[in-house]
């Protein structure tokens, strides 16, 4: 079980630097955000800077992938994981 | 080059010459030598004159001899010396050298299929007083423009909307599904104007009116053959000889002005092609122009030096410095008179009025090449997407995403496997949009920031849905090079590359573009070329770079498409800020516009002054809200109860 606060910091990343306004903000945890246009082809970079300064993990360019980075869950889900390793 | 205004009212009705000077006073910057106007009743032309051929001789508007045809005419035919000729030899007696004069004989003799002889960029009104009848129409890649509209119990038409809102009773209000459409495509989806009630002639259109009533048809438009016969029978060695001389002749026959001709070098393959044949077909040195930038993201200063120096030509670069982009905006606005997501027409419009300042009035450039030929990176990029597409589970085909756009380091700093997701969030293959889903998903970011009660005013409408439905009924049958072609050329060529990176820019200095690329007799050959002669694996504009062989050096021939562009987000946020963007983007100027949301917009700009480079969604967003601003404050809708008598009811809403 992903802790909450670590999906809210993540979900609340997300809404204030992807979606920009209150009535957007209802994101699934699961909903991919490539496919629903909510990041583009750089935004992703955006996440990492996130998650490495937040964090203080280190993301390897091998783990920049859809299965770690592109939804909520996946996010949190990752860096739980990088921080247990 | 010209502006051309005008009306037709009934025939009772009272002649506007006055109304008709304002209508051509305020499109003056198209053409600062002369005004003229003729008024007949029914009808009122009006025109804005710069004088490029026939100097003495072209006056506008002009009429036949016997005052039966009028016209007033913004543009050139460039063959109008072939023409010339064989109406001569069928008995016309001419009384100029202008090009003006050759349109009035061909409609005298065929007709409205007249423009089918004309080999030109134009846009003309032509008086037929013998029937009453008034032809609008426009050039077929849609160079220059012509708006109208229907209301007050006219027809009103400008070369450019600002004309029209001359008109007592004519104001400018934003149209909500335009508004939709340039913040998908960029443009509006012609005949849609940013304005309400204010239409667009389509490029290769035109307008009859007469009897009461007004008719609107296409007389050409691009087409391809079937996918089966697309690659069949052609032989390099002649393709490539025909094209060059094409091309030769299509750069001849626009460098005819009375006044030398110069030439826009951005440094690729194009215009240094375009330039190479202008040098060696012009008796004087050739003049080039070029934009550098501060930032090497941008910069093109190298090749085009390079360019010029084997080309021999007399070149001038200039520099858009830092700040320049944000000090110009407001009146690129009020120019190209819509929202902007690029601010690519910025360093368009400084160097036109560079060209002007160097005595240049008319400029070839090589813009076309890339829809015409397949150079966009749009067109590799929906190569590759199938090809990844065909072998989902292919760990290596996706690495080919990074040899898309080596210009772009952030897109590169990520894996293909994020790229490929990217790429593949639109799945369907069998989409006729399938090629522009990625660039169209990306834009369509920007209407995050829509506010609720303009979200609500375009309530379901689908812009990509609105496009599907306008494609020919012979598209489905083309190769998928060849509907990705159409779609750059019927939609961002007219609608935003000639039109706000174009017409609008250089007019606004008076310079006149010229495009060979364009030439419709190369658009029709390069349409039957087989597309493996354009994209060949993944290097694009194939068979142009074999014509280039002997013409220029090999690294500007062999030199991988680097697209121009120009700083956006970040020319708006950080030290350069200019003044009115706080004003623009303040909650209570949001507010009053009423077209964004003040909350979401300031938490955009806070995220973008935090000093990080901005993505390319939230730079286009910044531009696209900015400009949209610019635009509601350079065209304000009339103060509420000043227009009770508003024949469209605009005072009400």
């Amino acid at each position: 079980m992903i802790n909450s606060k670590l999906l809210q910091t993540v979900r609340g990343f997300i809404a204030d630097n992807f979606l920009f306004r209150a009535e957007n903000e209802a994101l699934d945890d699961d909903q991919s955000l490539l496919d629903s246009g909510i990041v583009d082809s750089t935004g992703v970079l955006e996440i990492i800077a996130f998650l490495e300064q937040t964090y203080e993990i280190s993301i390897a360019d091998s783990e920049i992938v859809p299965e770690n980075l592109d939804s909520v869950g996946r996010i949190a889900d990752y860096v739980e994981r990088k921080r247990a390793a | 080059m010209c502006g051309i205004a005008g009306y037709m009212i009934p025939r009772e009705a009272p002649a506007m010459p006055a109304l008709l000077r304002r209508m051509a006073g305020v499109i003056r910057h198209r053409g600062p030598d002369a005004t003229g106007i003729h008024t007949a009743p029914g009808i009122g032309l009006a025109h804005a004159r710069l004088s490029v051929v026939d100097v003495e001789g072209g006056t506008q508007p002009m009429s036949l001899a016997d005052g039966s045809v009028w016209i007033s005419f913004n543009g050139e035919i460039f063959n109008h010396v072939e023409l010339r000729e064989s109406l001569r030899q069928r008995g016309r007696i001419f009384r100029s050298r202008s090009d003006t004069e050759v349109i009035l004989h061909l409609y005298d003799m065929f007709g409205p299929d007249c423009v089918d002889h004309l080999n030109g960029d134009f846009a003309f009104a032509l008086w037929d007083a013998r029937r009453g009848r008034l032809m609008l129409a426009r050039d077929r890649m849609g160079v220059r423009p012509l708006y109208y509209t229907e209301a007050c119990e006219g027809l009103y038409f400008g070369s450019e909307i600002k004309a029209l809102f001359e008109v007592p009773g004519i104001d400018p209000e934003p149209d909500p599904l335009a508004l939709d459409q340039i913040f998908t495509f960029w443009f509006p989806l012609a005949p849609r104007t940013p304005f309400k009630d204010i239409l667009e002639l389509p490029p290769g259109h035109m307008l009859l009116a007469e009897g009461g009533t007004t008719r609107v048809h296409c007389y050409w438009q691009p087409s391809f053959p079937d996918a089966e016969e697309a690659g069949r029978g052609a032989d390099e060695g002649s393709v490539k000889e025909e094209l060059r001389s094409l091309l030769t002749d299509a750069v001849r026959i626009r460098l005819r002005a009375d006044d030398p001709c110069g030439a826009y070098l951005s440094g690729g393959l194009d215009s240094s092609l375009i330039s190479a044949i202008a040098a060696e077909l012009s008796p004087q040195p050739l003049k080039t122009f070029s934009v550098t930038f501060d930032d090497a993201e941008f910069d093109e200063a190298g090749p085009q030096q390079i360019v010029a120096n084997a080309l021999g030509t007399d070149h001038h670069a200039l520099r858009c410095a830092a700040g320049e982009i944000g000090r110009l905006f407001p009146d690129v606005i009020r120019h190209v008179e819509q929202p902007l997501l690029r601010t690519g027409p910025v360093p368009l419009f400084a160097l036109a009025g560079h060209v002007r300042e160097n005595g240049v009035k008319a400029i070839l450039t090589g813009e076309g090449a890339d829809e015409v030929f397949a150079g966009y990176d749009i067109f590799k990029e929906a190569k590759l997407r199938r090809f990844v597409g065909r072998q989902p589970t292919s760990r290596r085909r996706p690495l080919l995403y990074q040899r898309l756009y080596p210009y772009l380091p952030r897109l590169n700093r990520q894996s293909p496997a994020y790229l490929s997701a990217f790429f593949a969030a639109t799945p369907r293959p069998d989409d006729p949009i399938y090629s522009h889903q990625p660039r169209f998903r990306v834009t369509a970011g920007a209407k995050l920031f829509f506010s609720r009660a303009l979200s609500d005013d375009i309530g379901s409408y689908s812009a990509l849905d609105d496009l599907r439905g306008r494609l020919p009924a012979d598209f489905s049958r083309w190769h998928e090079l060849h509907q990705a072609q159409y779609l750059e050329m019927t939609g961002l060529l007219p609608g935003y590359i000639l039109s706000a990176q174009g017409d609008r820019v250089s007019m606004a200095h008076g310079i006149e573009g010229r495009y060979p690329f364009l030439d419709h007799r190369l658009v029709e050959f390069a349409a039957r070329i087989p597309p493996s002669m354009k994209l060949k694996g993944l290097c694009e504009k194939h068979i142009l770079r074999e014509v280039a062989g002997d013409l220029l050096p090999e690294s500007i021939r062999d030199r991988p498409k680097q697209p121009y562009r120009a700083p956006d987000g970040a020319a708006f946020i950080g030290e350069s800020t200019p003044a009115y963007v706080r004003e623009l983007l303040s909650e209570g100027t949001l507010r009053e516009a009423g077209l964004f949301d003040p909350a979401a917009v300031g938490r955009l700009f806070g995220k973008l002054s935090s000093g990080s480079a901005p993505s390319a969604r939230d730079s286009m967003a910044l531009t696209g809200i900015l400009s949209t601003q610019l635009w509601h404050e350079k065209f304000p809708r009339p103060a509420l109860g000043e227009n009770d008598a508003h024949p469209r009811g605009v005072a009400a809403s």
